[in-house]
């Protein structure tokens, strides 16, 4: 049994890996819910290539065959929790009820940085992402449109206890596909999205906690949903790990 | 020519600790490699077998971060005479585009803070984060050069895991402070 396994992973790895589909953006200025001086200033993004889908399961599994060091039986602690990868059957297959076309989840962020690296890549960084998420089928930012909006909060809503679907959504308007309906996905920059939530009174009781000029204020307080998106990666540490937290990778021109 | 360098450091690290693994918890599990004032460079496990004193800054920084060194200052100096060389003071620049070795050491000298007891020291921009995601630090830069950042002092143990941690800054935190004696003390055995 153990041999066939050998064997099956042995030609896993033979398999050319099929190399993944990154789209070209242009960037540019970007009104961001996270003012780049805290006040009001747009981000400035130089073109960069998205990863047009989420990293899967079958590519991360082909990802930890060929560096061990990131299996889920031989990751240091100090890396990843105690639920990295535990929904596969073991630390070296899926088994029969994920499916390897699924977005990869219970990763952290380390591992996630890991993969990137792999693939001579890395995590985008949230300006890069926000920007990308901005656009639908036709527009490269439809934040404006309440439909958007109601697109992104209807998948908040959706129960996480039911089977993710495989990705391969509608492409958007660069041509990259599932960023927002799919899975949570880590960036690079996550923990320093909200340097610490008192920091907005720079004269207040925390005033040592926090060094600089401007400390970040959210704008567009309307829009909610990327909001809500912010929270939940500013609540994260690095080797966190949730069931529907994946990834995908991106690539500075 | 990078792969031989981590080999070499490998081999050179396996013959200093052959004995005992790391534990999971450790930092020194990073692979990352960091340059020093003096302008050496070395891996990051390279400071295992030492307690010591972590802070992320950089020198640029007028506000906190001189407090967050005063604050190492105070630190130190409240542990036993006896115990004092045994602390090992470290400070890693988030900055590494404009924290070159030169602005390091300048800062080391402005500030009065001597090796081989302090070290300076900065690393490539993948590593910067990491080691930043490792300590629990948070930063960001500002348009203007600037950073935002959270201050924290942080306590390793021999092994590299952080045993106590304080955001007290500008002051002594009698609790890291015995956190401090506790853990050179039980080094010393």
């Amino acid at each position: 049994m153990k041999w066939l396994a050998a064997i099956l992973s042995g030609l896993l790895l033979a398999l050319p890996a099929a190399a993944a589909d990154y789209a070209a953006l242009p960037g540019g200025s970007f009104p961001s819910v996270l003012p780049a001086d805290g006040k009001a200033a747009p981000a400035q993004i130089a073109p960069f290539a998205l990863r047009t889908e989420p990293v899967t399961n079958g590519e991360f599994l082909a990802f930890t065959l060929k560096h061990p060091e990131w299996r889920r039986d031989r990751i240091a602690g100090v890396f990843a929790d105690g639920d990295y990868l535990s929904h596969w059957a073991s630390a070296d297959s899926l088994g029969g009820s994920i499916s390897a076309a699924q977005p990869v989840t219970r990763v952290s962020w380390f591992a996630a940085e890991a993969f990137c690296e792999s693939e001579h890549a890395r995590l985008p960084t949230w300006y890069e992402w926000e920007y990308a998420a901005a656009a639908d089928s036709h527009r490269a930012d439809a934040r404006q449109d309440p439909a958007w909006r109601e697109r992104v909060l209807r998948w908040y809503g959706r129960p996480s206890n039911v089977p993710l679907p495989d990705v391969g959504g509608s492409p958007d308007v660069h041509g990259v596909r599932d960023l927002n309906g799919l899975v949570w996905e880590w960036v690079d920059d996550f923990n320093a999205l909200l340097v610490g939530s008192d920091s907005r009174d720079q004269d207040g009781a925390d005033k040592f906690k926090f060094c600089g000029a401007g400390a970040i204020s959210m704008r567009e307080k309307e829009n909610y949903a990327t909001l809500m998106r912010v929270a939940i990666l500013s609540s994260l540490k690095a080797p966190n790990t949730t069931t529907n937290l994946g990834f995908r990778c991106a690539r500075s021109k | 020519m990078k792969r031989l360098f981590a080999l070499l450091c490998l081999l050179l690290v396996g013959t200093l600790h052959a004995t005992t693994p790391l534990p999971g918890d450790s930092i020194y599990q990073l692979n990352a490699q960091l340059t020093d004032q003096g302008g050496k460079t070395w891996p990051l496990d390279a400071r295992r077998g030492q307690v010591q004193l972590v802070a992320m800054f950089y020198s640029s920084c007028s506000m906190v971060c001189p407090m967050i060194v005063d604050t190492m200052k105070l630190t130190q100096k409240s542990v036993d005479e006896a115990d004092r060389d045994r602390l090992g003071l470290l400070l890693i620049s988030f900055d590494p585009a404009r924290d070159s070795v030169e602005a390091l050491r300048q800062y080391a000298e402005r500030r009065k803070l001597d090796a081989p007891r302090w070290t300076l020291a900065r690393a490539e921009p993948v590593a910067t984060r990491q080691l930043a995601a490792l300590l629990g630090v948070q930063y960001r830069p500002l348009p203007d050069g600037d950073f935002n950042h959270s201050s924290e002092l942080l306590l390793l143990d021999p092994d590299g895991r952080i045993v106590a941690r304080t955001n007290i800054i500008g002051r002594l935190d009698p609790e890291f402070a015995q956190a401090v004696d506790k853990a050179l003390h039980a080094s010393s055995n």
